[in-house]
């Protein structure tokens, strides 16, 4: 089969020779970029202003910016090793993510300075069409590359950022907190996806056997939005913590979690539930026989 | 084997120590079935905290041993079931309903004493001779 395929090319030079004149035609091209800086550089942050692409920053930034990147993009092409930049890209990542730059404005930009170069190439050989053609073919590919190469880098940057945040969340939002004697708290904040409704689950099971709870208070408030599936992970937490004998009572339910469980017919009816999180405790005091009294009604004044 | 089934007072405590059998499970629930009526028991506490795991037959004696004791006069609280097993058991869709439960023998004794007591103030109860 590969010799079928190499017979089947035209004739072609050697591969060495063929890797030799491309590093040359490289070499020329980049002594080309570096003797054009100033004025490619100018040209191409002009057109991401007119792009109306990087609006979070200002021009000053954009300049310095498309500066380093520039430099950063010849030194790529002239070395043809990709580390550097790719290190630079996921520092410009860090930078610029916080600061509200989408994926599809990184990429133009980059995907600009391509085409600014590219057509800078063609107004220095428009003469000499053959030259040209080989130059293009030298720069292409490398010029690709480092588009890919940005892009990549970003979306890596902003990927593990969100895992990041996955992480912190999770680890935020689980605590079981104890009250009184024998009374625990759970608020649930923020989104619960099967593997944090499991996670919560077995954490409350735990504290429910270390401190010896007899009432759980599940404070739902600060969850905006329910499905049938968390529902029944709600449901099953419920059971599973009365089998360990304590008695489960959810707070904070919205109006418009009442009402889609309602609508979806999810059967909530072993579930006790108060309207907040003051008289989810209270109820929970009163099942534990305790009794909150302002002082002076216990020690009536003389 | 045999679980050994001990009289406290009023209540009978049956502490399952090792993982049982279908055999085993339906030895106990006779045995504490009939047992209820010769000690005249008003609780039966089942203690499952060397369990580690919890089948659908092993849940649904215990749920049959609880109505059948209500049946006969006394109320059954199934006692120290393990986080874990629990978490599998309502994964499993094994809830207990109807069936009370409590952390430990000690929670059981006091939901017992506490029932006999509810029951003696509503006059639905066996007349307490003290």
């Amino acid at each position: 089969m590969a010799t079928k395929g190499k017979d089947a090319l035209p004739p072609s030079p050697d591969p060495q020779a063929l890797s030799e004149s491309t590093a040359a035609l490289l070499r020329e091209l980049v002594a080309h970029l570096r003797q054009n800086r100033t004025q490619l550089r100018e040209e191409w942050a002009r057109r991401i202003t007119r792009a109306q692409l990087l609006t979070a920053m200002t021009e000053e930034e954009i300049f310095a910016e498309a500066t380093s990147v520039y430099d950063n993009y010849v030194e790529a092409l002239e070395t043809g090793t990709f580390e550097a930049l790719q290190a630079y890209a996921r520092n410009l990542s860090e930078r610029i993510i916080p600061r509200g730059v989408e994926t599809h404005e990184v990429v133009g930009i980059v995907l600009l300075l391509r085409d600014v170069l590219a057509r800078s190439l063609f107004g220095k050989y428009h003469g000499d069409f053959d030259k040209l053609n080989r130059i293009l073919d030298a720069y292409e590919p490398a010029a690709n590359r480092i588009a890919n190469t940005v892009a990549v880098g970003f979306v890596q940057e902003r990927e593990r950022i969100i895992r990041q945040q996955q992480e912190a969340i999770r680890e935020l939002s689980t605590p079981v907190l104890q009250v009184r004697e024998r009374l625990l708290i759970l608020p649930i904040i923020g989104v619960i996806d099967p593997q944090r409704a499991r996670q919560l689950t077995e954490q409350l099971l735990r504290a429910i056997r270390t401190n010896r709870a007899k009432v759980v208070v599940i404070d739902i408030t600060g969850v905006a939005a329910m499905d049938s599936n968390v529902a029944n992970h709600l449901v099953q937490t419920v059971e599973a913590s009365r089998l360990l004998g304590a008695t489960v009572i959810v707070t904070g339910l919205s109006p418009e979690i009442a009402q889609t469980l309602v609508t979806i017919g999810v059967d909530l009816s072993e579930m006790a539930t108060v309207g907040d999180l003051q008289g989810g405790i209270e109820e929970a005091e009163r099942l534990l026989g305790y009794k909150v009294l302002p002082l002076e009604e216990i020690t009536p004044k003389a | 084997m045999e679980v050994p089934i001990l009289k406290q007072g009023h209540y009978l405590i049956a502490s399952i120590q090792s993982a049982l059998t279908d055999a085993d499970l339906s030895q106990l629930r006779e045995a504490l079935i009939e047992r209820v009526g010769r000690f005249r028991a008003r609780g039966v506490i089942v203690d499952v905290t060397a369990l580690d795991v919890m089948d659908s037959f092993a849940v649904r004696t215990l749920r049959d041993i609880a109505h059948m004791a209500r049946l006969r006069g006394a109320e059954t609280v199934i006692v120290g079931i393990q986080p874990e097993v629990a978490f599998a058991m309502v994964q499993l869709g094994l809830t207990l309903k109807g069936v009370s439960t409590a952390l430990d023998l000690e929670e059981g004794l006091l939901f017992l004493d506490h029932q006999a007591q509810l029951r003696s103030e509503r006059g639905t109860g066996r007349i307490d001779r003290g």
